[in-house]
């Protein structure tokens, strides 16, 4: 019988939000063909003991579609932010290195790799990211719109709110009230569509504010991140032009 | 401040309550706020995070920019034909009539759909039709439609409640959203209507108690009942479970897709959506079953486009249920699946292949899925073949819940009865229900069902709520304070199970014999075994051993709870199976080839039972439920009055449609089944 391939996590554990419970275990699971990260986290729900054979309770984390698309399962593997259902175990451990992970460290932890993203979804709020509709009964087709504004927006709408961009911003954390740069992104999103425009201005001021588009300190480490390649610098760049000219004009149109 | 029935004597607005974020509850929430009823939305995940982000193909409407003679009408027809006329016809008629509209209100909402030279929205084609009926965003666009409505709805979140007179509540927004909750069960007061909810807090895992004037269901399918299927790993269907075992009836529970077309994982099988195919991909095996060439460098000659062949009509794009038991009779019967040299067997696997399509367009179009099989696959879709196979994907079975006919033969607007469960205050939407899809659903009408389902149960549950009696709000607190004790109760008992069982090991039980034996093909005898092993299940599940006893976060607990909710609807699951001695859309006995509309043309009807220690299943041909003073009686009887029902097939261009088949303009249409030059 051929021996068992085992595949070696070291995961950063902790209870609470209280730091002192904060610890590294390591797991062996097997290995199985086509398998990622999120499947050798549930090899330890099966079996949680720890390589050195202590019982433990089971690694929690977060996770939903498991295909890249819900953003939920994000977190730190290998010292690099991105989702754990798409790190295949082959490639971030192609010769059986130990793999590391741990939770985004720019929102509050809840337990072991979960954290609590509300702050993105609250961030979308203040910059009021949708289209004011008159309501939802039949008033025919949308504006027209041409197919390249649809290929510029397309992109830009595939943002899954999965924190990447604010885990590997400089200017986001503790230290700063910054935006970041998955809400400046909806602005230029939003302030695309032909009825969006309308409230453009709501959303440029919301960004002109104290933590608005300002804080970027042009790291662009947020473009390198991001699982969806949205061009977040071009976005930061546009809406940048958009406040200054807003700034320099906007009372003259008012 | 004026008087408004929205608030309580003691400051309380009163709330409607939805469960689910995803598209229908999303649509139900938005059509409450625009009723002026303020709502408190639960969900497991953030609501953005919810499983419909994964449908990638597209939504059905026939709008008909591309001049075929396509018509909602021909949209209904298809619809029930796909089904195999299990579906009552009314509410799919009023879903297909509506569609134009939803996907107009979409594209208002800022849907990025694709767009035609001319600035139109976009269509393209979809299995069991030959028209373009399906817009789409990418092949992204569950994704793209969940985005638009969870950006409506965190508007509302911002808005002060307003009631229909337009009288404002400062401080109280129309929508309060509690995400990261689990739903443990409905409130039912002494006569059994529902007022409330009691939910568990993920975090810090308090029970809690929540009132409601009424309790929307939009918690989505049972696929993980299945183990590995194209679900998100929160589709354990037990919110479903949880109402069922408080006298819900389920309804069609047998009918489970299995979709043709999804690539293989550890932890979850990838869909690659149906529209590969609608724009042009094609399936295939290598006429030699001892191929050891790539998929790229077999000849054309040497290849076997068995869907093509054996249904000229309709090709590549024949209904779900029909394509996914081709590839089964090729790689499991015939052992024709795709060749693999390193094991020496033939894989289940056949190629699902767009290397001929031109590579722009591709990238326009299905962009989004192709980088799923990249992603996780790590070969190149665009050079070479994808090797794929069926996995479970939807469940056309759910939750019973009525509706009204109107005199067109739609349903009326703002009935109450739209959209009930038979139990009094409790409504349901989307996958969670059965209603839309009969015994097969056709691509891209199951996010038109979702949300065409909100749209009409938002009127249905403002309805009900002006015929209230007395409110939720008003009642005394010893209800709900007895429903919070009970479910905290159930939770210590499962904290306290220290038995020898793992949870995670039993789930992969069940989920083993589900798989193999309860999907696209079923036998009576192995049926007989698999409820036997539901049984053993259940049995043993009273063994667990709770492998989590943290307070914070404890994923093992509601695993647990979960788990035991799987096992019930599994039993429907099973157990419809085998009593419905026939064949029909997804359900497939070879012992009983036939479709039996003689005998089998009716609904299943499940009601709970609990002989103890197992839950048991009874199965009823009519029932009577309360609804707002009233007394409705409902059979099992199936509403055929639009479309007669008659044989399958696809085989022949058009017949799903006698309306289209009948028109000059479905004529021209067939020449677009043509398979590409060679």
């Amino acid at each position: 019988m051929p021996e068992q391939r085992i595949v070696k996590l070291k995961i950063l554990r902790q209870d609470g939000p209280e730091a002192s419970t904060r610890r590294w275990e390591e797991f062996h699971v097997p290995w199985h063909p086509q398998m990622n990260v999120i499947s050798a986290l549930m090899e330890i729900q099966k079996s949680p003991t720890t390589a050195d054979g202590k019982t433990v309770a089971p690694v929690v984390w977060d996770s939903c579609c498991l295909e890249e698309v819900c953003g939920a399962c994000t977190m730190i593997v290998n010292g690099k932010v991105r989702q754990a259902c798409s790190a295949l175990v082959d490639k971030v451990s192609p010769e059986g290195e130990t793999i590391t992970i741990a939770p985004m460290t720019k929102f509050p932890l809840v337990r072991d790799l979960v954290v609590d993203r509300s702050r993105m979804f609250e961030d979308l709020k203040k910059v009021k990211a949708w289209i004011h509709l008159d309501g939802s009964h039949e008033l025919g087709p949308g504006p027209r719109q041409s197919p390249e504004n649809q290929e510029t927006a397309y992109p830009l709408s595939r943002c899954m709110t999965c924190g990447c961009c604010m885990e590997a911003c400089p200017q986001v954390g503790d230290h700063s009230d910054f935006i970041g740069p998955a809400a400046i992104n909806q602005v230029r999103l939003f302030n695309l569509h032909p009825s969006g425009k309308m409230h453009k201005d709501q959303r440029l001021e919301a960004l002109m504010a104290p933590g608005g588009i300002d804080g970027c300190g042009k790291a662009q480490n947020c473009v390198e991140v991001c699982p969806k390649e949205i061009p977040l610098v071009d976005s930061i760049a546009d809406v940048s032009r958009q406040t200054t000219k807003h700034m320099l004009f906007g009372w003259l149109l008012k | 401040m004026a008087k408004t029935s929205i608030v309580t004597e003691s400051g309380k607005v009163r709330r409607v309550i939805v469960v689910g974020g995803g598209l229908a509850g999303l649509t139900t929430v938005i059509k409450l706020c625009e009723a002026g009823i303020p709502v408190d939305l639960f969900s497991l995940v953030p609501v953005k995070r919810s499983h419909s982000v994964c449908a990638q193909g597209g939504i059905n409407a026939s709008v008909n920019t591309k001049g075929e003679g396509d018509s909602p009408e021909v949209h209904l027809e298809e619809t029930a034909y796909g089904g195999d006329f299990l579906a009552n016809q009314p509410p799919v008629k009023g879903m297909t009539y509506a569609a134009p509209g939803i996907v107009y209100m979409l594209d208002r909402m800022g849907v990025p759909f694709n767009r035609t030279p001319e600035g139109l929205l976009d269509f393209r084609r979809f299995g069991g039709t030959l028209f373009h009926r399906t817009a789409f965003a990418g092949a992204t666009t569950g994704q793209q439609l969940l985005y638009a409505l969870d950006e409506q709805v965190r508007r509302y979140e911002t808005v002060d409640v307003e009631d229909d007179r337009g009288i404002v509540v400062r401080g109280e927004k129309m929508v309060r959203k509690w995400e990261l909750w689990d739903f443990l069960g409905t409130i039912l007061d002494d006569e059994g209507r529902a007022r409330g909810i009691v939910a568990q807090d993920l975090k810090s895992m308090a029970i809690e108690a929540f009132r409601g004037d009424a309790v929307c269901l939009a918690t989505g399918g049972p696929g993980i009942i299945f183990g590995k299927s194209t679900n998100s790993v929160i589709n354990t269907g037990t919110a479903a479970s949880a109402v069922y075992q408080q006298g819900a009836a389920y309804a069609n529970g047998e009918f489970i897709q299995v979709h043709p077309t999804a690539i293989p994982g550890a932890d979850k099988l990838r869909l690659i959506s149906e529209s590969v195919r609608g724009e042009g991909g094609r399936v295939w095996v290598p006429k030699d079953p001892k191929e050891k060439r790539r998929g790229r460098d077999v000849p054309e000659k040497e290849r076997d486009y068995f869907l093509e062949a054996k249904y000229p009509g309709y090709g590549n794009l024949v209904p779900r249920d029909i394509a996914s038991r081709e590839l089964f009779l090729k790689g499991f019967h015939e052992g024709k699946g795709v060749f693999n040299p390193k094991s020496g067997k033939n894989e289940l696997e056949v190629y699902l292949d767009v290397t001929h399509l031109p590579k722009d367009v591709l990238r326009k179009k299905l962009e989004g899925v192709l980088e799923i099989y990249e992603k996780f696959v790590g070969e190149d879709p665009y050079e070479n073949p994808m090797r794929i196979f069926p996995a479970v994907h939807y469940s056309m079975g759910g939750l019973w819940v009525d509706f009204e006919k109107s005199a067109d033969g739609k349903l009326v607007p703002g009935s109450p009865r739209n959209q009930a469960t038979n139990i009094q205050g409790l409504y349901a939407a989307g996958e969670v229900e059965y209603q839309y899809h009969g015994a097969n659903r056709l691509g891209a009408n199951s996010l038109l069902s979702c949300i065409y389902g909100g749209m009409v149960a938002g009127p249905a549950i403002a309805s009900y709520v002006k015929g209230l009696p007395n409110s939720s709000f008003d009642l005394k607190s010893s209800v709900f304070e007895k429903a919070e004790k009970r479910e905290r109760d159930r939770y210590q008992a499962i904290l306290a199970m220290n038995g020898k069982e793992n949870p995670y090991k039993l789930h992969d039980e069940l989920a083993a014999v589900m798989l193999r034996d309860c999907t696209i093909e079923r036998h009576n005898g192995v049926l007989e075994k698999v409820i036997a092993k539901i049984d053993e299940l259940e049995d043993r599940w009273h063994d667990v051993g709770v492998t989590d006893t943290s307070t914070r976060a404890n994923q093992g607990a509601q695993f647990v709870r979960h788990l035991r909710n799987m096992f019930v609807l599994a039993r429907v699951i099973a157990q419809g199976a085998k009593n419905r001695d026939e064949s029909r859309g997804a359900h497939f006995k070879p012992d009983f080839k036939q479709r039996d509309d003689a005998n089998w043309l009716r609904t299943t009807m499940a009601l709970y039972k609990d002989d103890g220690k197992r839950s048991s299943v009874d199965y009823v041909r009519a029932l009577d439920y309360p609804l707002n003073g009233k007394t409705v009686h409902v059979t099992d009887e199936v509403d055929i009055s639009l479309v007669k029902p008659r044989a399958r097939r696809y085989e022949t261009a058009g017949a799903a449609s006698a309306t289209a088949a009948s028109s000059d303009d479905a004529k021209k249409t067939k020449g677009a089944e043509a398979p590409p030059a060679k």
